[in-house]
């Protein structure tokens, strides 16, 4: 996962495509980013009483939203409405996908099976992915479901990482510290984008609220406790996301209504028998992203350039 | 130990600049977290500014060849998250600098309030002072910048555009 890649000029990155072996710079290989050597704290000791099966799934799961999104996010470059907008939800991919390489790392470690953040990001199917519906969904380049979009997510994020702060897993800790600053400015760019687009003209109106409409059954799931949540919520580890759903409803509540908007009131989907994203059941979105995200490095495993 | 006649390996590591912001050093951004020598080995500890900041991967490069260079090896680089990066730890000088280069320097932030984090639906502050013809109050046409830590303003009186650096 390296965001260098975006940043390589168009004749350097097909210079260098062809250089696969002797190079020592390892900046552009997969499996050999920054986060593995981050061992002060990727690799810090299960905490006590935890079970490390637990652990890995749920830095999974948190990682997993994370790196889903920032995926979808990232689709917007190069086709948001301006440039300024594009600047912005790229920062915000951007800030996510940091998030998602800690947590993975962190998963691999605590998995004990030598898998790495690349090799949790490039080398697992859907059915092992372990993120929330609402972040594996399509905009489908409409700016309001973005918008609507960000502003459920980065509402449902800020107030669980708020809680996992006090993490007994440092490492979990350390992302939910750093994680709060920048969900705080994704929430408010969001939120202030519902304004204007809720408050604005007949149509920006009429498409942010079909925006929430749609987006509506998927913030049920958001809610619900899996298994491994409810163990480690117990050991002081995760956060019960049910715990959340009250400080969610006030802030979409004020955002809402000051956007001259209306809270959908729709029936949740996403789920099928009571098992959602958490325990790897998808829509049918996701093997899409997936296919978009994965095939260069399916392609060329273990590629350097 | 001959280590006399080569440079301190902190003041080496202090000396590396940011490698999006030149005019600054490593030790102005506040990212050096410790710096620990023992014979040549140098085991120096950094942290990033944002969780996805890609430059992080070129500080560690630079302060590594810097180490290097001055004759001191092997060097380890270790990354740490906690505590989180802020702009207070950005030094006087820092401030002074970022002035200096035509980026408004972001304010002290000072520690956050306990509780739940209070959304922001107003206009950003104007109070940003223009770096380039000293007008107190600015404006902000773009939160998100050319890199992650700065915004876009624009001065209503001399009307250049400039960047600020985010309090964070």
């Amino acid at each position: 996962m390296s965001p260098h890649a975006m940043e390589e000029d168009a004749t350097n990155a097909y210079q260098s495509l062809s250089e696969t072996t002797d190079h020592d710079d390892p900046r552009w290989a997969f499996g050999t980013g920054i986060v593995e050597e981050a061992g002060a704290e990727v690799s810090a000791p299960v905490p006590e009483g935890v079970d490390a099966a637990d652990l890995a799934a749920y830095c999974l799961m948190l990682g997993d939203d994370a790196l889903i999104y920032s995926h979808r996010l990232s689709e917007w470059v190069s086709n948001a409405p301006e440039l300024e907008e594009e600047v912005a939800l790229a920062n915000t991919a951007l800030d996510l996908l940091g998030q998602a390489r800690v947590l993975l790392a962190r998963s691999g470690h605590v998995e004990g099976d030598g898998r790495d953040e690349d090799a949790l990001a490039y080398q697992r199917s859907d059915a092992r992915f372990r993120n929330v519906g609402l972040a594996e969904l399509s905009d489908d380049l409409d700016f309001a479901r973005a918008i609507g979009r960000l502003l459920i997510f980065s509402t449902w994020r800020l107030a669980l990482l708020h809680r996992l702060v006090g993490s007994t897993d440092p490492v979990i800790a350390a992302v939910a510290g750093k994680g709060v600053k920048e969900l705080t400015y994704h929430r408010d760019y969001a939120a202030r984008w519902t304004l204007r687009l809720g408050d604005g003209t007949d149509e920006s109106h009429r498409r942010m609220q079909d925006a929430l409409d749609a987006l509506w059954p998927y913030v049920g799931e958001l809610f619900r406790t899996s298994d491994e949540e409810t163990r480690l919520a117990g050991a002081g580890v995760a956060v019960d996301p049910g715990t959340t759903r009250e400080e969610f409803d006030a802030v979409l509540d004020e955002v809402v209504s000051k956007a001259t908007l209306t809270l959908p009131d729709r029936p949740a989907i996403g789920t099928i028998g009571g098992r959602g994203g958490r325990q790897g059941v998808h829509t049918e979105h996701l093997g899409h992203a997936l296919a978009q995200m994965q095939s260069l490095a399916r392609q060329h495993p273990g590629a350097t350039w | 130990m001959t280590a006399t006649a080569r440079a301190d390996a902190r003041e080496v590591v202090a000396r590396v600049v940011d490698p999006e912001m030149p005019m600054l050093t490593l030790h102005d951004l506040g990212v050096i977290r410790r710096v620990d020598v023992d014979g040549d080995a140098v085991t120096v500890t950094i942290t990033p500014t944002y969780s996805g900041c890609p430059a992080i991967e070129e500080m560690r490069r630079d302060v590594s060849a810097s180490l290097s260079a001055a004759g001191y090896g092997p060097v380890e680089m270790r990354t740490v998250f906690s505590p989180p990066w802020s702009t207070d730890w950005i030094s006087d000088d820092g401030l002074r600098k970022l002035a200096e280069a035509g980026i408004a320097p972001p304010g002290r932030v000072g520690p956050r309030a306990t509780g739940p984090i209070p959304l922001t639906l107003t206009a950003p502050s104007p109070d940003v002072r223009c770096p380039h013809c000293g007008a107190p109050t600015t404006e902000e046409f773009s939160h998100f910048g050319p890199t992650a830590c700065t915004s876009l303003r624009r001065c209503p009186s001399c009307s250049e555009p400039f960047e600020h650096m985010k309090e964070i």
